[in-house]
């Protein structure tokens, strides 16, 4: 009681300014589920945090100018260059700041890992349906969040002002100058002037360390606000309903492993940093924009709009004196964009497609949304393949393959190959539908064939445990929206007939094949048949359990309760 | 469309729902939760854990004082590192992944691994919270005449709409107009073709047949850095080709008394019609020049056209002749804009 006096003094001042016992009463011992998918977001919020952090150790002495100065440095053989200042910077924290080169690899690590990690939790949202109601808004947060990534790391390579980050800002220069009617203005007053200027640098360095950060500070905070309070998603297993949340309380086990967690991100980031070179700026030597080298390639993440660029077919109209670059407009601008929003609207899209508009807090295990899943696979692929096309220049040498060739296949695979994942993938979660719904009407498969006095052979099922039949029951089948009436009960046509119809058929096509979960009756008679089977090969199961030597079952369950229960007894609970 | 499409699909029987009064499954306690010599032991190697921690956070001090930044040590296989940085990786990342490590453990081992459960509740106000919002919502409007006092309402959006312009006009001197500055180069009739390197002038004997060489104006050294000299680099630069005459399909224009090439020494932008990277990558067998950002396609044996890739429009010539002395000069200046393509090309 006096530890509880103490704090109350302490916290009696908090309190009086800022009711913070209310809160803390509601929310101290809230409770997270918990798994291993769920890591993929800690860890961008983690390594944000890493980037953050080592952005501001690194603008202490980088200079965002493109002043030009001879260098005389540690780095003897770029010795009597002439380089920009934010290029020359750059050589000095990497060589002459104690620490400055390990900064500027977690900073770039990290920024990799921040995008590597947003991607993968973005896949696990998608095909678990963590997005549907009530989560639409942090999804949409979500893929802004993805796209500020893009910038912001696009943005972060280029200061530093060599040779491969200046062919990156003229290839944006590129891209800029192709957008239709205004597109030269917007490159003279981006650069100031004609490429590359000497303004960019500095303006560029505002964008990067105030700009987006701030964007992106401000979304994660509402991102974590609203996980926090609408709370988090949760697997279906055995307990586990739309309306409850199974898991760790906040204070102390899931702020434990969440802090922890934050620890050990930290720490791989920086021990990367220490052992794999990242971005050698110095082995590119500073930017001129006569220079080049081959296999030029961005960051990763640039990669599939790298291939976008890369594959599109030569297309360029002149209508009027006025040049409208299809080539470089559309897989520069057009693709990334129409994603974007694809991927915005997807929610709300799948919403009015199964006409679902009840809260999901239990997620979906993906073949049970047969064609999300299929939509997801479809998508990437066609990632993929533009990933694959962002390095047919590398691709073509390491494997000797011709670079034509490389670039025809994902011309057209990009067309053919999507549409043959989705069907193999929707297909693939009907297969799986299909043998849960076989597990639920026949049961496990124990791997025992009884032969029966009649001399027929039989192999024993057994019942599904608690939590797999739980696991399994979670899928909901839903009606495809209702086919409308052309006229009311009046004879009154109805004016949404044409819409109405469409999104139905629509629908119907969304739910094709779908395998229909067990009704509660068949799966008792089925449940009484799986008991009967299982009871009939007791004995043989027995049998054979009884010639095992001993402490030959490594995984016994009954076993491990048993030992459980001996061991409750000395602690005395 | 309600809740229409919430239940079965239409079979006897009614719906099958997961078990949710079914209680969680049962708690397995670990050895920890009832030996206390096991708990002792997490407890040691979580000490142990934090401990290492703080071993390498005083290893990182040590490293940063003692190693010089040009200290390398080689690495098999993999090239050089440089220690001080090597050292202070693995010391500052040991020391936190330890702390995160220990942590873990800690809350593995020895705080509950009971799960619990809490309800959730409908994210949805109370019916009448909505209406009783609402009633509120429109007594506001009312009360400030927003909905009522169109020409109030109507002249408060217009000068609104008007506000944003100033932060527009504003960015105006962000950088000058185009005009025509993406038209032109330095190129002038009579301009030198000069070394890129070491600015020498170029005899058409410098290059031999299968040859290529990056080449300037003569004039771009002495424009000064603050005058655009990376803008002139980024337009005017060139390479010089020689091909067998014979060999030689097309040019982008020429008269047998004015070639524009000078015995199969042809001029090309060094620019890429695609977005604008230097093209370096010849192929002296095919005369195909290789763009290596995009993979834009030049034959330079037939006026520079495309052969593949993304580019859209041919690398433009420059015609070239010599002057008094032997050296390689521009013939006139570049009769088309050189780089990628944009709105005013036409």
């Amino acid at each position: 009681m006096s530890v509880m006096n103490k704090l109350g003094e302490q916290a009696e001042f908090l309190d009086d300014r800022l009711t913070v016992a209310n809160w803390g009463k509601r929310n101290l011992r809230k409770v997270f589920p918990e798994h291993w998918t769920f890591m993929f977001g800690e860890m961008a919020l983690y390594s944000f945090i890493i980037v953050l952090l080592s952005g501001i150790y690194l603008t202490l002495w980088f200079k965002p100018s493109m002043n030009e100065v001879v260098y005389n440095g540690t780095y003897t053989p770029l010795n009597g260059i002439e380089m920009s200042e934010a290029y020359k910077s750059t050589l000095d924290i990497s060589f002459d700041v104690r620490g400055g080169l390990l900064m500027r690899q977690i900073h770039h690590w990290g920024a990799m890992l921040f995008i590597a990690s947003m991607t993968i939790h973005m896949m696990r949202v998608f095909f678990t349906g963590a997005f549907r109601k009530p989560r639409e808004i942090n999804w949409t947060i979500g893929v802004l969040l993805l796209t500020m990534g893009f910038v912001e790391g696009f943005a972060g390579y280029s200061l530093p002002d060599d040779l491969l980050s200046g062919t990156g800002l003229r290839i944006a220069e590129g891209i800029m100058l192709s957008i239709p009617v205004v597109g030269t203005y917007i490159s003279f007053f981006a650069f100031g002037g004609e490429f590359p200027g000497d303004e960019f640098i500095s303006r560029l360095y505002g964008i990067h360390i105030l700009l987006i950060p701030g964007i992106i500070l401000g979304l994660i905070t509402a991102h974590m606000l609203i996980v926090w309070y609408q709370k988090h998603t949760q697997y279906p297993g055995k307990g586990k309903t739309n309306d409850n949340v199974v898991g760790y309380p906040f204070m102390p086990v899931y702020m434990a492993k969440a802090g922890g967690f934050f620890f050990i991100v930290f720490g791989i980031t920086v021990f990367l940093s220490g052992v794999a070179t990242i971005n050698p700026i110095w082995s590119y030597g500073p930017y001129m924009p006569d220079q080049i080298t081959a296999g030029s390639q961005p960051d990763w993440y640039m990669g599939w709009l790298e291939g976008a660029l890369r594959a599109m077919p030569n297309w360029e109209t002149v209508i009027a004196g006025h040049t409208i670059s299809w080539n470089v407009f559309i897989p520069g601008a057009i693709v990334l964009g129409v994603i974007i929003q694809l991927m915005i609207i997807y929610p709300w899209l799948e919403a009015k497609v199964t006409g679902d508009k009840r809260e999901h807090h239990l997620l979906d295990r993906p073949r049970n949304a047969p064609t999300r899943t299929a939509i997801g696979a479809m998508s990437l692929s066609f990632y993929m393949l533009l990933l694959i096309g962002g390095g047919n220049d590398v691709i073509g040498t390491q494997f000797d393959i011709s670079i034509n060739a490389i670039t025809w296949f994902i011309r057209i695979g990009i067309i053919v190959i999507p549409p043959i994942v989705f069907v193999i993938t929707k297909r693939i979660c009907l297969s799986l539908q299909r043998a849960d719904r076989e597990k639920l009407m026949h049961g496990r498969e124990t791997g025992t064939i009884m032969r029966l006095p009649h001399g027929e052979f039989i192999e024993v099922h057994a019942p599904l445990s608690e939590n797999e039949k739980a696991v399994i029951l979670s899928k909901t089948d839903i009606t495809p929206l209702p086919w409308p009436e052309k006229t009311d009960a009046d004879g009154v046509r109805d004016p949404s007939y044409k819409k109405d119809h469409r999104w139905a058929r629509l629908s119907h096509w969304w739910y094709t094949d779908n395998i229909a979960k067990p009704t509660a009756a068949e799966l008792a008679t089925a449940e009484e048949h799986i008991r009967h089977s299982a009871a009939e090969g007791a004995p043989i199961i027995a049998h054979r359990a009884s010639l095992e030597p001993e402490g030959g079952v490594l995984h016994d369950p009954a076993a491990a309760a048993a030992e459980a229960e001996e061991g409750k007894e000395p602690v005395g609970k | 469309m309600s809740e229409h499409n919430t239940s079965d699909v239409g079979v006897e029987g009614g719906t099958v729902e997961p078990n949710g009064d079914v209680a969680l499954p049962d708690h397995h306690p670990r050895r920890t939760d009832f030996d206390p010599r096991a708990a002792k032991r997490a407890e040691r190697q979580v000490t142990f854990l934090f401990t290492l921690s703080a071993l390498f956070t005083l290893l990182f001090v040590v490293a940063y004082v003692q190693i010089p930044t040009d200290a390398v040590v080689p690495i098999p296989f993999v090239g050089t590192w440089s220690a001080s940085n090597a050292a202070l990786g693995v010391t500052f990342g040991l020391a936190a992944f330890f702390i995160g490590a220990g942590v873990m453990q800690w809350a593995k081992k020895l705080m509950s691994d009971k799960e619990v459960v809490a309800m959730r509740h409908s994210l949805a106000s109370p019916q009448e919270s909505r209406e009783e919002a609402i009633s509120e919502f429109m007594d506001g409007v009312d009360d400030s005449g927003f909905a009522t006092r169109r020409v109030l309402r109507r002249s408060l959006l217009g000068a609104m709409a008007l506000f944003p312009i100033p932060l527009i006009v504003i960015l105006r001197d962000l950088g000058p107009l185009p005009g025509d500055s993406l038209f032109i180069t330095n190129w002038v009739p009579g301009m030198r073709v000069v070394l890129d390197v070491t600015g020498a002038p170029i005899r058409p004997s410098d290059i031999p047949v299968g040859g290529i060489v990056s080449a300037m104006p003569a004039n771009l050294p002495e424009i000064q850095h603050r005058d655009g000299n990376l803008n002139a680099r980024a337009k005017d630069v060139v390479l010089l080709v020689r091909i067998n005459p014979d060999e030689i399909r097309s040019q982008q224009g020429g008269t047998p008394e004015e070639p524009w090439d000078y015995e199969g020494v042809l001029c090309f932008s060094k620019i890429c019609t695609h977005v604008g990277c230097p093209i370096a990558l010849y192929e002296q067998r095919t005369h195909h020049l290789l763009c290596p950002c995009h993979q834009s396609t030049f034959d330079l044996a037939d006026s520079g056209n495309v052969v593949f890739g993304p580019a859209a429009r041919e690398l433009p010539q420059l015609p070239i002749r010599l002057d008094a002395e032997g050296y390689i000069v521009a013939r006139d200046s570049f009769q088309q804009p050189v780089g990628p393509s944009f709105w005013e090309r036409g």
